[in-house]
């Protein structure tokens, strides 16, 4: 039976979708200790940056305690083995600027990502990183949005660009484990390439929609080190392993190791560990990037208006990652309304 | 009365707008439109205005020369690297569209004058024309700027292939503008593309980190500069601020545009073309007066 099953690749995105959870503020020190942890466990893949990815430390989505290319030198030293990779995001990182840097740094996994309607503003930076040789992935952002005809377009897209593999980000923790199963397989019949998946956890899915990915035929799956990533957290990587296993996945990864290392991330990474707190399960009912969290519970306290309806309104007014300046628009458009 | 005889170069989503507008101006006259192709959307439109077309690209310019004033060129920056010497060379004029920044970047009623000495400028970005006046009033207000950062998020829909291609360039191009009028030590942009339905406004957010803001000053300043933008651009509003926020001053501008050619939400578009068309005017009132 086993053979039957396909090879999954899992991707650890612990120090960069984590970022989001301490406002970017990851030290050299943590990223090196639990690169070291991570590298001796055999996790293939060791995502490491500012939550938006490269370029994007800035005062709309959050300044980074640690530079760009002082996170990656740090990682690509710690990781012997392991895969180092990126997230960025067109329209925040450039070639020039944050791409060419990343390539002399040593990273070999680059994530090009796009909102799940935006493929086409990927294709210079996916073709950029193939032709130097390096892994792509394509990732569609917030692909609880839209269809799954429209998403198997976009990937296409990518996947014509060079794109190695398509992964769904369930950005705001909105799917349930049909809509995996249903967007998932519907991919992997119309693309060539590997599909991935990247779970959020707002509604208490993040493992379970993983799970479903797998069994719609996902190849590459991303979860993190006690869940630690933007709003609720993502699919807790050491629990995904050990549930992968149990499905008879051998993923060349030691659990001891790998439990080690989120024992390790949780003393030495987080403030504190992840819940599905009040706010982030309307993040995801209301389909907002978990992301969104910190700054839309800051700015609600500011504003005197209830961070619940903060998110509604947001969602009703679809947008997406990035936008963060809406946050406070909205939120003095709500505290004005709400005196009138 | 003769009209000052401009010439546009492109006819995608900005040429087209740039069409309608010219058409609606006292001083301009639209000499020729010219694309490489007859059969596109933008030609289909010139021609229903009446406007003479050509699809044969910068050789319509060569050798139509003695009848053309100003090219506003609204190809792409890599086009624009080749229509930027024949045009010196012929003596024309040319306000360039594309982010090529080869001439003086220019926004209206900050540096017209500096423009008028020049053959070829250039309009930055939609994101740079909407920022950089707030830029200026924050450097007008506040010594040593730390840092400005310039957040675009506009709709979808407005966004054809060439500004999907060119995020790199808009970028730097955007950063760059934002410095020259500002001179913060640092400067950022960023550009968000968003696919709702009914089609979002443009929004720029000015983000800026500066030493004992004086919010009461600036205030007074961005009131004065906003009212100059909206003399050549009426949909530019201020939608919140000048606030001090999370150590940050923030200023949150919408755009919305004429409805010329392509609807009122695609004020990126919008506010580029009503600056070149600003300047344009500058020209023509300065030929008549000679």
């Amino acid at each position: 039976m086993s053979n039957n099953k396909q090879k999954i690749l899992i991707s650890d995105s612990t120090l960069r979708d984590g970022n989001h959870a301490v406002l970017h503020q990851l030290t050299e020190q943590q990223i090196a200790t639990y690169c070291t942890a991570a590298n001796s466990a055999g996790v293939p893949i060791v995502e490491v940056g500012h939550g938006n990815g490269l370029g994007a430390s800035s005062l709309q989505v959050g300044e980074a305690a640690v530079d760009d290319l002082t996170m990656l030198t740090i990682a690509r030293k710690h990781l012997k083995n392991s895969r180092l990779g990126i997230h960025a995001i067109p329209g925040f990182a450039t070639i020039e600027r944050d791409l060419k840097p990343a390539i002399n740094c040593g990273v070999d996994v680059f994530r090009i990502a796009a909102h799940c309607t935006e493929a086409d503003i990927t294709e210079r930076h996916i073709r950029f990183c193939r032709m130097e040789g390096k892994i792509v992935f394509g990732v569609l952002m917030m692909s609880h949005m839209v269809e799954k005809e429209i998403l198997a377009d976009e990937a296409r897209k990518m996947q014509n660009y060079g794109a190695e593999g398509i992964i769904l980000m369930d950005s705001a923790g909105n799917y349930l484990p049909n809509d995996v199963k249903e967007k998932v397989s519907f991919l992997k019949e119309n693309l060539k390439v590997s599909v991935g998946f990247h779970s959020h956890n707002n509604l208490g899915m993040g493992i379970a929609n993983s799970v479903a990915a797998v069994e719609a035929g996902a190849a590459i799956i991303d979860g993190c080190a006690r869940g630690f990533g933007a709003g609720a957290g993502n699919a807790q990587l050491e629990v995904l392993v050990a549930v992968l296993e149990r499905m008879g996945y051998n993923l060349g990864i030691d659990l001891y190791k790998l439990l080690d290392a989120s024992d390790l991330a949780e003393r030495e990474l987080m403030e504190k560990m992840p819940t599905v707190g009040s706010t982030s399960i309307v993040s995801g009912l209301s389909g907002v990037f978990s992301g969104y969290l910190k700054p839309v519970n800051r700015i609600a306290k500011e504003f005197d208006i209830d961070p619940r309806d903060l998110f509604f309104e947001l969602g009703r007014q679809k947008v997406v990652a990035g936008q963060e300046d809406r946050i406070i628009e909205i939120a003095a458009e709500l505290s004005n309304s709400g005196k009138n | 009365m003769n009209k000052y005889r401009v010439a546009i170069l492109g006819s995608g989503n900005i040429g087209t707008d740039l069409l309608v507008k010219v058409q609606r101006s006292e001083n301009l006259e639209c000499v020729a439109f010219i694309g490489r192709s007859r059969g596109s959307r933008g030609m289909a439109k010139a021609l229903e205005l009446g406007v003479k077309l050509s699809d044969q690209s910068i050789e319509y310019v060569i050798d139509n020369a003695s009848k053309i004033d100003l090219v506003f060129d609204a190809t792409s920056a890599k086009d624009h690297m080749v229509h930027a010497p024949i045009l010196k060379e012929l003596g024309i004029r040319c306000i360039d569209l594309t982010p090529a920044k080869i001439g003086p970047m220019c926004v209206p009623l900050i540096n017209t004058e500096e423009c008028m000495d020049n053959m070829n400028i250039n309009m930055v970005t939609c994101g740079g024309q909407a920022s950089i006046p707030i830029a200026v009033a924050l450097a007008r207000t506040h010594k040593n700027i730390e840092y400005i950062e310039v957040v675009s998020s506009i709709a979808s829909k407005s966004a054809g292939p060439a500004t999907r291609s060119n995020l790199d360039e808009y970028i730097k191009t955007t950063e760059r503008g934002v410095k020259h009028f500002s001179c913060a030590k640092k400067t950022k942009a960023i550009l968000i593309l968003n696919p709702a339905i009914p089609y979002i406004d443009m929004m720029t957010t000015i983000l800026a980190k500066i030493n004992e803001p004086n919010l009461e000053l600036l205030k007074i300043e961005l009131a004065s500069l906003l009212e100059r933008v909206q003399s050549y651009v009426p949909g530019y509003k201020l939608i919140l601020g000048p606030l001090f926020e999370n150590g940050r001053i923030v200023v949150i501008l919408r755009v919305q545009g004429f409805g010329d050619y392509l609807p009122k939400y695609a004020g990126n578009l919008d506010i580029i073309n009503c600056a070149a068309i600003a300047i344009a005017e500058e020209y023509a009132k300065a030929v008549k007066n000679e």
